[in-house]
């Protein structure tokens, strides 16, 4: 089992890396920065003296390894358009609102998700299922921002129940976090549906039938047990699909998280803080990824001795 | 004397009829095809000869006008106009234009991009896999919006722009797809007689293992229209989409939406657009998954 999770743990390091790399260049690569962050007038000395200020005028690789140097140690530069702040101060001050947001959403998705799915399964072929299923198809199609913005024109503008935006007590977090989590509640709701549907055919629920347990026992106590674990492997991805999701939620509610900043920063050009949000984005999912694995193993032995 | 009953099926209620025309059942989604010719396919091609207005030059005078079924609405701007005088209904039709060659583009280079790495993976397996698989779970393990947003903040929005991220984004699934697949079909006697007979790996590869993928291909291809569609509007809504003044149907409800309370037609239309576009997507890619391949039905 530990060699299991050192294994793993180095592959997300070796993951965590390769983001990284690819951050880093696609700042600078895809052109010089610097056009981007100065204004067309700028004369050649400006452009000499932010460069050298910057560390741009040094070979690609010294910066990169400059870079690594430092965020190694914390340092992940300070932000061009906030003065005063570090990079990942910014973005540390803003994530737990993010996780709040993220938390909730996933909460209410798998709150809704889980009951849908399993009486969809079921109750296959009825009216029930044929509601999830059309559950599903919505959660699918519909972008995420234009729920936001239709619930919040229902909801805050006509019915004035809930407050339109900002960051706050309960009321606030809802609209954004059911626009959110519909999305997930689509492909969770899908996830146990087919775990369920595979499960309730096996052997040892006939046996728990036979027994004489009531079926109330058999789907929810026994059933579900086994086919909590497929959508378990997708938690992850959920993870990483609601924190990029915030990005854009919280644009159309103005919540103060790290989407918010993200976008802030990518529309000011303060690469620093951008690049530092999408290594922490994908640091996240990485460590989500990481947590199922080691989940699943832990479940499954078969899984450790590969 | 055995007694037989015969069972008598129950006519389904109303509220069942209703709904099963609207679910994936055996029957072929037909409304939903007619939604995608009529709301994505035709405006996408035809829309110069379809939209009755000009969708990028707007008349002050005509400013915000509620749609004609709304009191102050006419029939001579059908769904309204928005801020500038634009017709939404216009802006509409030219917006599915953008969905339609964006998806098609994306599609056809993600696809060749993934089915490629996906092939190679499959076919050679061992360290070539491993390393193909990590490049796909690195890929889908990727902040999309935020990628989206950097490299459009450093390149500029572009409609190339918007095809290169999609296809950077999205060309993990197919690849991992037809990878799995590629594994067990490898196994079969065709391949190795074909390697017997001294076909190259490359002809082995598209001439002989392609073509029993192209099945489930086609239906995560369609899947993958209505992810486009929504990831090109979501990208859009952000700003980082295809610049205006072209109309997109995400530009469309980010300029509606300051304006919600007061002209709410400018926000919901396009937005009514995407999502019936893309659940018309996932019906037709359902229908062609229980038809094509019945191994997934159950997902």
């Amino acid at each position: 089992m530990q060699r299991y999770i050192g294994i793993r743990l180095l592959q997300s390091l070796l993951a965590l890396w390769v983001m990284s790399l690819i951050v880093f260049s696609l700042a600078r690569l895809t052109g010089n920065p610097m056009d981007a962050m100065l204004p067309l007038e700028a004369d050649r000395d400006e452009y000499a003296r932010l460069e050298k200020h910057w560390g741009l005028d040094r070979p690609l690789h010294v910066q990169y390894l400059t870079f690594l140097g430092n965020a190694l140690r914390g340092d992940f530069g300070n932000s061009w358009k906030w003065q005063g702040h570090t990079a990942m101060g910014l973005v540390l001050e803003r994530l737990p609102a993010t996780l709040e947001l993220a938390g909730v959403a996933l909460a209410i998705s798998v709150v809704l998700a889980l009951p849908i799915g399993v009486l969809s399964a079921v109750m296959k072929d009825t009216p029930m299922d044929s509601f999830g299923k059309i559950v599903a198809l919505l959660g699918q199609s519909l972008p995420s921002f234009w729920l936001g913005i239709v619930l919040m024109w229902i909801f805050a503008v006509h019915l004035g129940w809930l407050p339109t935006s900002g960051r706050g007590g309960i009321e606030r977090m809802i609209l954004p976090a059911i626009s959110l989590g519909w999305f997930q509640v689509a492909v969770v709701m899908r996830l146990v549906r087919s775990s369920m549907l595979d499960v309730l055919d096996s052997e040892y629920v006939k046996l728990t039938r036979i027994k004489g347990l009531s079926e109330w026992k058999v789907v929810w106590k026994h059933c579900l047990r086994n086919a909590a674990i497929a959508p378990l492997t997708y938690f992850a991805i959920n993870a990483s699909a609601l924190v990029t999701g915030s990005v854009v939620i919280e644009s159309v509610f103005a919540w103060p998280g790290t989407g918010l900043l993200a976008i802030d920063a990518v529309r000011a050009r303060d690469f620093q803080v951008v690049q530092t949000i999408v290594i922490v984005f994908s640091a996240v999912f990485l460590a989500a990824n990481l947590l199922v694995d080691i989940l699943y193993a832990y479940i499954d032995p078969r899984i450790r001795y590969q | 004397m055995a007694q037989v009953t015969a069972t008598v099926k129950e006519a389904p209620s109303t509220l069942g009829r209703i709904v099963q025309t609207i679910l994936p059942s055996r029957r072929f989604p037909s409304i939903s095809l007619f939604i995608l010719i009529f709301l994505l396919v035709l405006p996408g091609i035809f829309a110069p000869q379809l939209a009755p207005h000009n969708p990028i030059k707007g008349s002050l005078g005509a400013r915000l006008k509620p749609p004609a079924w709304v009191a102050g609405g006419s029939i001579t701007y059908p769904l309204g106009t928005d801020k500038v005088g634009r017709d939404i209904l216009s802006r509409i039709i030219y917006g599915a234009r953008v969905s339609l060659s964006v998806s098609l583009v994306a599609i056809v280079v993600s696809g060749a991009i993934g089915v490629t790495l996906g092939l190679i993976a499959g076919y050679f397996g061992g360290k070539i896999d491993a390393l193909i698989m990590r490049l796909v779970d690195i890929s889908l393990g990727l902040p999309v919006i935020l990628i989206a947003l950097v490299f459009v903040a450093v390149v500029g929005p572009s409609f190339g722009t918007v095809i290169i991220v999609t296809s950077f984004l999205l060309w993990a699934r197919y690849a991992r797809q037809v990878r799995g697949e590629t594994l067990s079909i490898r196994e079969r006697d065709f391949i190795s007689r074909a390697r017997v007979a001294g076909a190259s790996h490359l002809r082995i590869m598209f001439r002989y293992i392609l073509p029993n993928v192209i099945n489930t291909l086609t239906v995560l291809a369609t899947l993958q229209i209505g992810a486009i569609i929504l990831l090109e509007s979501t990208l859009s809504f952000l700003g980082a989409g295809i610049p205006r003044p072209t109309p997109t149907w995400g530009s469309m409800i980010a300029d509606g939406r300051d304006l919600i309370v007061v002209a709410w037609w400018i926000a919901m239309f396009p937005g009514l657009a995407i999502m019936l576009t893309v659940l018309s997507l996932n019906l037709l890619g359902d229908w062609l998954r229980d038809h094509l391949d019945p191994k997934l039905r159950n997902i």
